[in-house]
């Protein structure tokens, strides 16, 4: 099976985020990067699915020289080949998604897997989009998996529930937690990930659809009145819940 | 060239969700100020609630019809909403960021190779330009956007348009389109569904009662599912409860959990760390219950309350219930 994984390189859920001066991009110093969380979930797929069914683990990434450091620990979790495509950052998902397309419909997968969302900028959409322009159906937030008789069935989280989604082959998966765990590289994995390829490619990303006016910090209107766990000021709790707040 | 707004009306079981009524709303007001079309697009098999779109403003509703279409296909459904699009020129496309509207949106963006602005809390006109906003890095930062491209696709956070009434209302005229076997794609489809245990989802809640650690057992869980139910609300958690298998994932909050914004988000035991605040900074009013207090949820609380969460709770029920009496 020729699987392909897309990986973005992003902040460390943890790091304390400040704006640049141009008040339009966040700055960049001292801040750590790590594989966007939900990609580990992709990549272990594409791991185990390969461990069943045989065949290759590409993984493809949309960024700078950065984003080298997580493909390498993509191949030291196992992956066979990383693929990263250099442009701008600054751009909207669908530029993203256009990029992958790019390199991924040469790779002609059997089936791609992505994370829910990238932990950056939280827009849930660069997987579905690539879909559209591979023309393959898509399913996300996908917390289990099977892969039976040329089709795929996956459970996907909505409110309330799980739906069963079916779908032909190739697709598209994004990974919700929950869908496996991620293992962690061993030290053999480590070492022969040092001989594995990255491929580099380059992008036009003049096409970005979206400018950012501006970045802000929210700002907290918060109330912030703290009481004792006195009765009364229990019963005073639920006065301005009621007559303050109007909530309950 | 002129704007028209389509807005995206969202079923389940042949109910319009509750969602859809703010892109309704928001796409009605945006009409208002830029004089343009707004038309509600309904996807689905027999629908029941039409009428109540008459308090959210769309007086054109059209119902593009066919039994299979009753369960969500992304493949045919983004198809489906693209064809119904470029064909009559809108393009300005309103969604809600629910599970549904957040895999379709991208999708249709993609076919029509518009700008796509995700999970928006605030769309406004200034000088005629539509002006989105919507949270980044988890909440940890609000992004101030335009879409340059002749097409615009926005999904709206949920609970992000106020939905009181208003009093206003107008005649919904509904047009339905019965759609042919033949048109539906169908390679991608949900085929059933799983419901959740839990009674009432926290992705939907309007009031949510979460536990965390300081709630130090499963066993004691019993006192928010008391509270909830009687304020109406659903029961959430922190990961440290979820992982320690205390309850299940889906009632989680946070980066790795749902993101939420009730009205009422009530922390108890939790201790507020970002990834917890990444799903729920963005509710209307918050409560911490904690012992420590400088716990970093009470940072983000409007009220808060220093003590013990097992003692606490049974009071603060009692309370309630007086004054819902
Ligand atoms: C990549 C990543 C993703 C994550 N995603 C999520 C996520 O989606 N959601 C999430 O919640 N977390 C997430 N986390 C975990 C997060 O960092 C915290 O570990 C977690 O939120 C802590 O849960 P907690 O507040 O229940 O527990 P703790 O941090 O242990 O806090 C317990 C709190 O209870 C208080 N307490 C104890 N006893 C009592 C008592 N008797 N009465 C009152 N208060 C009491 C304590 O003072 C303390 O503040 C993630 C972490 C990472 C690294
Ligand atoms: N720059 C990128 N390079 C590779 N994959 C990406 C990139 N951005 C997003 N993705 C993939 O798309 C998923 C959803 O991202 P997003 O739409 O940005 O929330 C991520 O989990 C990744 O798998």
């Amino acid at each position: 099976m020729q699987i392909v994984v897309t990986l973005s390189h992003v902040p460390d859920t943890a790091t304390k985020i400040k704006i640049s001066s141009d008040r339009k991009s966040i700055d960049p110093a001292g801040v750590s990067f790590v594989i966007n969380p939900y990609d580990e979930f992709a990549i272990e797929e594409g791991l185990r699915t390969k461990e069943k069914f045989g065949g290759n683990v590409i993984i493809v990434s949309y960024g700078n020289d950065g984003a080298k450091e997580s493909i390498k620990k993509a191949l030291a979790m196992g992956a066979d080949k990383g693929i990263l495509i250099k442009g701008d950052l600054n751009v909207d998902s669908l530029t993203v998604a256009k990029a992958l397309a790019t390199k991924i419909s040469e790779l002609k997968p059997d089936v791609v897997f992505c994370g829910k969302q990238s932990v950056d900028y939280d827009s849930s959409a660069v997987a579905q989009m690539l879909a559209e322009l591979l023309n393959l159906p898509s399913i996300s937030t996908v917390v289990s998996l099977e892969f039976s008789d040329g089709k795929l069935k996956a459970k996907r989280e909505v409110e309330g529930g799980l739906e069963i989604v079916e779908s032909t082959l190739p697709a598209i998966i994004t990974a919700q937690k929950g869908l496996n765990e991620p293992r962690y590289a061993s030290i053999k994995g480590i070492m022969a990930a040092k001989s594995k390829p990255i491929e580099e490619a380059t992008f036009d990303a003049s096409q970005n659809k979206l400018s950012v006016n501006e970045l802000r910090l929210p700002d907290s209107k918060r109330k912030s009145r703290i009481f004792d766990s006195e009765d009364a000021s229990i019963s005073e709790l639920v006065r301005l819940l009621r007559e303050e707040a109007k909530v309950i | 060239m002129s704007n028209k707004i389509l807005v995206f009306l969202e079923q389940r079981n042949g109910l319009i969700k509750k969602q859809s009524f703010e892109p309704a709303r928001k796409g009605f007001s945006l009409s208002k100020e830029i004089n343009c079309e707004v038309t509600g697009l309904l996807i689905g098999d027999e629908i029941t609630n039409i009428n109540s779109l008459e308090e959210h403003g769309l007086t054109n509703v059209v119902h593009l019809k066919n039994s299979k279409l009753k369960n969500y296909s992304s493949t045919a459904y983004s198809k489906l909403v693209y064809d119904f699009a470029k064909e009559r020129g809108y393009n300005i496309l309103l969604f809600s960021h629910t599970a549904l509207g957040k895999d379709l949106a991208p999708i249709v963006a993609a076919k029509l190779d518009a700008g796509y602005g995700a999970d928006c809390t605030s769309l406004t006109i200034n000088n005629g330009n539509l002006i989105a906003e919507r949270p980044i890095f988890a909440g940890k930062a609000l992004m101030n956007f335009s879409l340059n491209s002749e097409v615009k696709v926005f999904t709206l956070r949920p609970n992000s348009v106020s939905l009181t009434d208003d009093g206003y209302r107008v005649q919904t005229n509904v047009i339905i389109n019965e759609i042919n076997d033949e048109q539906l794609d169908l390679r991608s489809m949900v085929i059933d569904f799983e419901k959740a245990e839990g009674k009432l989802d926290v992705a939907e809640a309007d009031i949510i009662v979460s536990g965390g650690r300081g709630m130090k057992g499963p066993e004691n869980f019993y006192l928010l599912e008391e509270l909830a139910q009687l304020i109406g609300g659903a029961v959430g958690a922190s990961r440290a409860v979820v992982d320690a298998g205390w309850r299940p994932h889906s009632e989680q909050v946070g980066q790795t959990g749902k993101t939420v914004s009730p009205k009422l988000y009530i922390a108890c035991g939790i201790s507020g760390a970002i990834q917890h605040l990444a799903g729920m900074s963005s509710s209307k009013c918050i409560v911490a219950i904690n012992k420590d207090k400088d716990a970093p949820i009470f940072q983000v609380a409007d009220y808060g309350i220093v003590g013990d969460v097992l003692e606490i709770l049974p009071k603060l029920k009692n309370e309630l219930k007086k004054y819902l009496e």
